[in-house]
């Protein structure tokens, strides 16, 4: 479904993407997890097309997306922070979002889902983070899109509109929709996630599933099975 | 585009700038015609006004606006939208509505004190037009300044730099020459230079108009004569094209190419 | 009461009389026994009138050497083509009314003119049309003539190959009234000319003055409109005269100016209108003029006044929307500024008399380097330039402290009833 290919990028003299080639397959959910820095942000955004490569290639269905922008019409996109024009109203953004794309739309269903009804004629400005985050995930969720990539989309998130955002991401998962996602939190990643993409100084050191990562490292949970492999890659690092 | 413009558009005569720029001219308006209701004055001082005002404000609505609506276009460039499309959107919204505050704020005064019936109606119009421009122009330097510059600070410096030297420093500059240069003909020097700033066009084409006997006198005939032909005519429509295409121009590619 | 009134009549007739009965009329036509103005001015005797008709007279050159009046209708042509000149009288008491006269050619070695009067007194040529002709009327060395109402169109296209329209040379006494000229090298020239009445002329379009005059004292001028001309109108080496009620407008060239004054002497120019020209009023070597209620309207510069005029009053007029308002060579002011109206005055009236509290200067930094440095014209109305007149106003250098209007009118003067 989308296949990145060598994909480089410089920001200067920072070597952001040392060559990175991986596939995710359609239906797939792939966690994309690193230290800060490790450029994962920047990999979410090449595929985004906010970021160009500076080699390589992003392929979605087997089609170039560089400099392409109709393919976005098929990404449902949850970005880390809400950012929105600040002088708009809750359903004017809503509106024109959706006017900006020529496909159906569920928004209404989503506002009731999350409980934003109450919030529609206010400003953006007015609206605390989490009420923000919650509008952000709507405009990320309402579109039916054939891929979708969540960017740490329960920051801010209070605990019950966490699981409402959970389980509908499990209910994409049964849909067959791709799925990238960003996260520290390693309890969604074992909740969410079929397979781990560990990115580390713009390489991809670890590419397995949930299951074989605690497998391979003998523990029981994930969070202990990560803290052995980024062990393992320290002890690999002094060595060299 | 025309979304993404609406939409900018719209965002803009929201913001409560854009209400004072409109409430400020419509105030300097009425308080020059009151001050003396002779039309023709009041065009003269408006000229004045526009011309440090227009390009003043443009570029630093320009940059603001564009270091604050870095949410706003990162939005939309997650949408099925070209980049291209997206920053057009954004620089039209601008200057559109920057031009119409400008618009509108002045005619009111204007046609509450009878410039419908005064005769100078081509001279007004022919200042609008001046106006317009120059916003286009500075909306596009500023937002090309601001594309080429991340950090805001650095951005809004080189802009006012940009400003001053166009709008105060650039006549020093010229005066300068004349001064030490007062041996030579310097009637050519005198159009090229001026062709050259469009601050100085813009105000030579109202002058020309609103000024015609001084400017008939002696070295002004020369100036009238050439401008006033179909060479100096184009060449300013060609000086003034080049001061807006050039500039987005470079935007554009500069967008294409940036990351965000 | 009714008796002596017509006695009245019967005195008059006994008067009248012999005049009457010597005159006769002659008609001139090709119908008429006299077929030719040339043979009738032959047969003419003083006191004859000859009578033309409506139809085209193919002569030139039609001296006239008695008192006699010529008289035609509306349509009467006098057609030179080109052959010399129209009519020319060397006689005194000589009247002619109402006729045409076209095409005298261009000449660059003799005057050739619509009509031409030498040594003449008390003529009068009224009501007459002249079409393309070099010169139009021309007096000579005559005395209390009379030019009223005539209508003289010329289509000049060089200085050097073209004439004036009324053309004055060592006169006295005359009058000038009424008459439209156009497209001549002047309009109105006068040399020599004293005593004389210029009143109610439209004088638009010449290659170069509307009025031209010099050595020419003691004359009137009013209610004379001098328009678009090539440069304005000029008045040189003359005292006493009187100029008021004038228009000098759309007088716009690089040479123009609304009214060139050269070495004039104790004159009063009043109440005059000067809109749209290149210079209002360009004063060189005058002295002890009265310049006073005029209107200066969008003018280039309103007033040049140069180093060497002395003493002239410039009071109670009005400065309005002129680009400059007023410039001047010297650095020191040998002329009074006073009760103006300066709508460029950014004073304040605050003991409400009427008159700013503090003085206005009307020649800017720009206006003097501008007198300096022509070039920098581009520069007019920038901000920048804008930012060195207010820093000079504030803290004068360069421009001549003592030019300044001491009690500026904070009101436009109407000057209009009184």
């Amino acid at each position: 479904m989308v296949q990145f290919v060598d994909l480089q990028k410089k920001f200067g003299k920072l070597e952001v993407l040392k060559g990175i080639s991986e596939e995710i397959m359609e239906g797939e959910c792939v966690a994309v997890l690193g230290p800060n820095g490790s450029g994962k942000s920047t990999l979410i955004k090449t595929l985004l097309g906010l970021v160009l490569p500076d080699k390589g290639d992003i392929l979605i269905e087997g089609k170039s997306i560089l400099k392409q922008h109709l393919y976005r019409n098929e990404i449902g996109y949850l970005p880390q922070i809400a950012q929105f024009p600040e002088n708009m109203k809750v359903k004017e953004l809503i509106r024109m979002i959706t006017l900006m794309r020529e496909k159906p739309s569920n928004e209404n269903d989503l506002i009731d889902y999350f409980g934003v009804s109450s919030f529609l004629d206010n400003t953006l400005r007015s609206l605390s983070g989490g009420t923000k985050q919650k509008i952000n995930a709507i405009l990320a969720l309402m579109f039916d899109c054939k891929i979708y990539v969540y960017d740490e989309p329960t920051v801010g998130l209070d605990p019950i509109s966490r699981v409402l955002f959970k389980n509908y991401v499990q209910q994409q998962k049964k849909d067959k929709k791709t799925i990238l996602l960003t996260t520290h939190l390693i309890n969604e990643v074992e909740e969410l996630a079929d397979r781990i993409l560990f990115i580390l100084d713009g390489k991809i050191y670890y590419n397995r599933s949930v299951k074989e990562l605690i497998s391979e490292h003998n523990e029981t949970s994930l969070e202990n099975a990560m803290v052995k492999m980024l062990e393992n890659h320290s002890k690999n690092k002094a060595h060299v | 585009m025309f979304k993404i413009i609406r939409y900018s558009f719209l965002d803009i005569l929201k913001s409560k700038l854009m209400l004072i720029y409109t409430a400020f001219f419509l105030l300097i308006g009425f308080g020059l015609l009151n001050f003396s209701s002779d039309l023709h004055k009041a065009i003269i001082s408006m000229m004045n006004i526009l011309l440090l005002l227009v390009p003043l404000i443009s570029t630093v609505f320009g940059v603001m606006y564009f270091y604050n609506s870095r949410e706003f276009v990162e939005l939309l460039m997650c949408q099925p939208i070209e980049r291209k499309d997206v920053f057009l959107g954004l620089y039209f919204g601008v200057s559109l509505s920057l031009s119409i505050s400008l618009f509108v704020g002045t005619l009111i005064p204007f046609m509450f004190y009878g410039l419908s019936v005064s005769g100078q109606i081509f001279q007004f119009f022919n200042l609008m037009l001046i106006g317009v421009l120059l916003t286009f122009i500075f909306s596009i330097l500023s937002f090309l300044i601001s594309v080429y510059n991340k950090d805001k600070i650095k951005g809004f410096g080189y802009a006012i730099l940009l400003l001053l030297y166009l709008s105060v420093i650039y006549d020093g500059m010229m005066l300068m020459v004349f001064v030490s240069f007062s041996d030579y003909p310097l009637e050519n020097v005198a159009l090229a230079l001026s062709i050259l700033n469009p601050i100085d066009l813009g105000r030579i084409a109202i002058v020309l108009k609103l000024d015609v006997a001084a400017l008939m006198g002696y070295t002004g005939a020369v100036f009238n004569a050439f401008l006033g032909s179909m060479n100096g005519i184009l060449l300013s429509i060609g000086s003034m094209a080049l001061w807006f295409f050039v500039p987005l121009f470079f935007y554009v590619k500069k967008i294409n190419k940036r990351d965000f | 009461m009714k008796f002596f009134k017509n006695s009245y009549y019967l005195l008059a007739c006994c008067f009248l009389f012999p005049f009457y009965y010597f005159s006769k009329s002659i008609p001139v036509c090709k119908d008429c026994t006299v077929k030719k103005i040339e043979t009738a001015l032959s047969l003419a005797k003083n006191g004859d009138v000859l009578e033309l008709f409506n139809e085209k007279y193919s002569e030139f050159n039609l001296k006239i050497d008695k008192k006699i009046t010529l008289k035609g209708k509306k349509n009467s042509i006098i057609d030179v083509k080109g052959k010399g000149n129209g009519i020319l009288i060397y006689s005194d008491d000589v009247q002619i009314n109402t006729l045409q006269i076209n095409n005298v050619k261009t000449s660059y070695t003799d005057d050739l003119a619509g009509i031409k009067l030498k040594n003449v007194n008390n003529c009068t040529v009224k009501n007459v049309t002249l079409n393309n002709t070099f010169f139009g009327i021309y007096l000579s060395k005559s005395n209390n003539c009379k030019l009223i109402n005539n209508v003289l169109k010329a289509v000049a296209k060089k200085e050097s190959s073209s004439g004036n329209g009324i053309h004055l040379w060592y006169c006295n006494q005359m009058i000038i009234k009424g008459n439209k000229i156009s497209g001549h090298r002047d309009g109105i020239y006068l040399e020599f000319v004293k005593n004389s009445k210029i009143f109610n002329n439209l004088s638009k379009k010449q290659i170069r003055y509307g009025l031209h005059f010099m050595f020419s004292s003691n004359n009137h001028y009013q209610n004379n409109r001098f328009i678009n001309n090539g440069a304005g109108v000029a008045v040189m080496y003359s005292k006493n005269i009187r100029m008021n009620n004038n228009v000098f407008s759309e007088n716009w060239s690089k040479i123009s100016n609304g009214l060139l004054l050269k070495d004039i002497t104790d004159s009063k120019i009043y109440k005059n209108y000067f809109k749209k020209n290149t210079m209002g009023i360009l004063a060189e070597g005058c002295n002890r003029m009265l310049i006073k209620n005029n209107d200066f309207i969008e003018n280039g510069w309103a007033i040049k006044i140069l180093g060497n005029c002395y003493n002239n009053r410039i009071i109670y007029n009005n400065f309005m929307s002129n680009t400059f308002e007023i410039v001047t060579n010297s650095s020191t002011n040998n002329n009074l500024f006073e009760y103006n109206f300066w709508n460029q005055y950014s004073g304040y009236d605050i003991n409400k008399d009427g008159i700013g509290d503090v003085p206005h200067s009307p020649i800017t930094l720009f206006c003097f380097l501008n007198e300096k440095i022509p070039e920098s014209m581009v520069l007019l109305r920038s901000n920048f330039v804008d930012l060195l007149n207010l820093t000079e106003k504030i803290t004068p250098v360069l421009t001549p402290e003592s030019f300044k209007d001491f009690k500026p009118r904070m009101k436009k003067i109407q000057w209009y009833n009184s």
